[in-house]
């Protein structure tokens, strides 16, 4: 389990987790606004921009150096959604100095230049840099094609586009190809300072460091007028009469099966835990229903497997086939879900997969990373519930909890990427 | 029981070398939840040619045989390991690299259970006809996978330019004509071979008490008769200096180039302190190049040559060694000249350089002491080379601007360079 003492700085909601597990200290911030087509685009590229230079390490190289002689300090950033949340994460990590033999407070001077990163970027004539804006332009628009190549993940996202088509969860978190050459240098600025009025923003610091030892600092370095919260509503599908199929065919050797259902059931509901039971048993683990009947019996696949998107009340089935074998395959998966349905689970597989679900939360706070997205939940869903209580109330799911939270589950999508005909070997 | 204390580090290895043969290392790390554990053989994909067992010559196997083998180990005849594991709580899984097959488990409870299942299950085979026929279709899929992945495609691309003869070239799950020659008695020939407890290592992490850790390997390690341990003979390829092919395109169905530079080592060291040196020298250099300070990195990414899947790798392991540099671009044979020049014309680092780079290394070495899997893992690859991953800091240390000169001047010409590129099929 962990500690988390949050407090709320103006418009900054600063979380220090003390743990002695590192040998480094991670900061992270997290900054959330509602996901929409007209903003996505620049939200993608405004943390890409800001890690290149700040007005105190005017270039990609200063900035880079300053990182390297703190220890190889490391700065990343990444873009993801969460229901219907577009969420930019910016990490850093530094060594932990008790280790080096160093004296230098190298915890505070990551604040700093995490806090001139923020505030004080370079700028120019009232805009960012052109020359940065525009180099990030062009790698934006590379990482949106690039998604292309990379099959599985380009499977889960048509499976998603299709799904909720003309909602905003459709919408890759790299924003839209097409916007980007009208975003230049001064209009990204004005969306940064709008983001950093608007957005909700979360600093975590992990690492072994109490609130008392850095609550001055961090107040002294990021100055953020208080905000109002705001609630993202989350879109609710409306079911379809029919179940959505979708066949793309492309030059592939394997065949990318996905399934969409609407859980109907989300991180705030309080069947949830009997949700995660669920799909554990379907296809969460390597004891799960999908893996044993897709993958070992008929060893049609090398993967198979479900998961869920905890806040947008989505369960998505993978796997990787043959070609030739998607009937086979979809009927199998189909066989499992009646299984579900008709309860036809044994107590052993309700055991077995709190253990493993029991045992993967406690891993998952083995790490900074694990712990900031356990208590990230509890930001996005605006519901307070600490490490123990969900542990307890996975404890407490029951045969009849997993029988009622799976009866709400509807298949809504089919997409299958696959080989083009006549390329048959 | 030996007790190796790290003060800087503030760390505690516990070692044993069981009368089987079988090394034992235990790091206690009481502030996680969880422990880990890797039952690690030194048998990976480069050994496809061994004098089997009992046998007295040599004998070539179906490539991917190594990686075929770790997924049948835990098939056994009452059913699953995995069901095994979940039911006490744990995450298993294995992984077979290029010169190991390693199995593991994670838990945070019933970690004596799973210790007992982890050494009992990859140490009780159980292979038949049918099972292995089973297992090709499962194998053949993820054969598949990676046939459609292009950044393994491209990785494995550039292995096999840089290497004549080396089994390194060779994808570590062979192919699905390789794999469907593999047989039950193949299979028993290999695990008869490198499953000795003396050619393995057992390393265990976590919040685990060592001496009644150690206690409890060395009871189930006691109960079970072994043979007694033999030198392993593994054939020796003949490798020439140099690459084998200057550059390969692999045309895929892809919307985005991409380029890998690959160096290979002319000369891969057999003693371990000089190895050591080696792959840090190098490591450090090709950071020191490419790495996000580098005015090289800034300016490739400014001409829109570089995007963030930049990346710079080197590995050094028993008798082979090779540097990868490279990731998406629009421009792959501009990206290839640029990196090939670079390395050419390189020819000073200043001392001022190496102590910026090498207090970067330590710091980022620190940061992979946060993962128990990085440290059994790195620990295992480190001791099978005769190494130890916590020389790591010390070596970096004693590096010198003359040590990295040299291992530049070994390295970086023409000859030692190969390209391997993925481009849209036209």
């Amino acid at each position: 389990m962990f500690r988390e003492e949050v407090k709320t700085i103006g418009g900054l909601r600063l979380h220090v987790i003390p743990t002695k597990k590192y040998k480094t200290n991670t900061l992270v911030l997290k900054m959330k606004a509602p996901l929409c087509e007209q903003d996505v685009t620049m939200r993608a590229l405004v943390p890409y921009v800001l890690q290149n230079a700040t007005e105190r390490h005017p270039s990609m190289k200063a900035l880079r150096t300053y990182l390297d002689e703190l220890y190889g300090a490391t700065l990343q950033v990444d873009l993801a959604k969460k229901g219907e949340n577009h969420i930019i994460t910016i990490r850093m990590d530094v060594a932990n100095e008790k280790f080096l033999g160093d004296t230098s407070p190298l915890l505070r001077k990551a604040l700093t230049l995490f806090s001139d990163m923020l505030f004080r970027p370079l700028t120019e004539q009232g805009g960012f840099s052109v020359t940065i804006v525009e180099q990030e332009k062009r790698a934006l628009k590379q990482k949106i094609q690039s998604l292309f190549d990379d099959k599985m993940r380009y499977a889960q996202h048509r499976l998603i586009e299709e799904m909720y088509k003309g909602s905003p969860y459709a919408l890759d978190v790299h924003g839209k190809l097409n916007d980007i050459d009208t975003i230049d240098a001064k209009r990204l600025y004005k969306h940064y300072e709008h983001m950093l009025k608007h957005d909700e923003i979360d600093l975590y610091i992990v690492g072994d460091v109490m609130l008392a030892d850095v609550e001055h600092d961090v107040a002294e370095r990021f100055s953020l007028e208080a905000r109002p919260l705001r609630s993202t509503e989350t879109t609710t599908l409306t079911k379809r009469t029919n179940v959505q199929e979708v066949i793309e065919k492309q030059d592939v050797k394997q065949g990318k099966l996905h399934l969409g259902y609407r859980t109907n059931t989300t991180y705030n509901d309080p069947d949830y835990d009997a949700l995660q039971v669920w799909n554990g048993i379907f296809g969460g683990f390597a004891h799960s229903k999908l893996f044993m009947n897709v993958r070992e019996k008929a060893s049609l696949a090398y993967y198979a497997a479900s998961r869920i998107e905890s806040h947008q009340g989505m369960m998505m089935v993978m796997a990787g086939i043959e070609p030739s074998n998607y009937e086979r395959a979809l009927e199998i998966i189909h066989a499992q879900e009646e299984a579900m349905r008709n309860g036809q689970f044994s107590d052993q597989e309700i055991i077995q997969t709190k253990a493993v679900i029991r045992n993967q939360l406690l891993e998952t706070v083995d790490t900074a990373r694990g712990m900031i997205e356990v208590s990230y939940h509890n930001v996005i869903a605006t519901r307070q519930r600490p490490l123990n209580e969900w542990l307890e109330g996975i404890e407490k799911v029951t045969r009849e909890d997993v029988v009622r939270v799976g009866k709400k589950i509807e298949l809504d999508t089919i997409y299958f990427l696959t080989e083009k005909e006549g390329e048959k070997k | 029981m030996k007790v190796i204390r790290y003060d800087q580090l503030q760390e505690q290895l516990f070692y044993e070398r069981l009368n089987n043969g079988l090394d034992v290392y235990i790091l206690p790390k009481k502030e996680f939840n969880k422990a880990y554990a890797t039952f690690t053989t030194k048998y990976g994909s480069v050994d496809n040619c061994f004098t089997p067992y009992g046998k007295t010559t040599m004998k070539q196997v179906p490539d991917g045989i190594a990686h075929f083998l770790e997924h049948k180990l835990f098939e056994k005849e009452d059913g699953d390991v995995f069901q095994t594991f979940s039911k006490q709580g744990a995450s298993a899984n294995a992984f077979t690299s290029f010169t190991r097959t390693a199995y593991l488990f994670s838990s945070t409870t019933n970690v004596e259970k799973n210790l007992e299942t982890l050494l009992d299950f990859v140490q009780e085979p159980y292979f038949t006809e049918q099972t292995v026929e089973k297992e090709k279709g499962i194998i053949a899929q993820e054969i598949r996978m990676y046939d459609d992945n292009p950044d393994w495609r491209l990785y494995f691309g550039a292995i096999e330019s840089m290497y004549h003869n080396h089994p390194v070239k060779i994808d570590i799950a062979g192919t699905v004509e390789s794999i469907s020659h593999i047989t039950k008695d193949l299979l028993y020939e290999c695990y008869e071979t490198f499953y000795h407890p003396s050619n393995m290592l057992l390393f265990v992490t976590g919040p685990v008490d060592p001496l009644t850790t150690l206690e409890q390997i060395r009871a189930n390690q006691t109960k079970k008769t072994f043979r007694s341990p033999t030198e392993i003979e593994r054939f020796q390829y003949e490798e020439p200096p140099h690459v084998a092919r200057k550059k390969h395109v692999i045309e895929m169905n892809v919307q985005t180039p991409k380029c890998l530079v690959g160096i290979k080592a002319k000369h891969v060291y057999a003693k371990r302190e000089e190895k050591l040196k080696h792959e840090c020298a190098m490591g450090l250099l090709l950071d020191h190049l490419f790495g996000k300070s580098s005015p090289h990195y800034e300016r490739l990414y400014q001409q829109g040559l570089i995007d963030e899947t930049f990346m710079v790798d080197y590995t050094e392991e028993s008798d082979f060694g090779f540097g990868l540099i490279g990731g998406d671009t629009s421009q792959p044979d501009q990206l290839a000249e640029e990196i090939q020049r670079i390395l050419v014309q390189f020819s000073d680092i200043d001392e001022e350089q190496v102590e910026r780079m090498k207090r970067k290394k330590i710091g980022s070495f620190l940061r992979s002491l946060n993962s128990l899997e990085y440290i059994a893992n790195q620990f295992t690859r480190y001791a099978f080379d005769e190494m130890s991953l916590f020389d790591v800091v010390r070596t970096l240390q004693s590096l010198t601007s003359d040590d990295i000169k040299a291992v530049a001047r070994e390295c970086f010409m023409a000859e030692q360079f190969a390209v391997c590129q993925v481009v849209p099929k036209r």
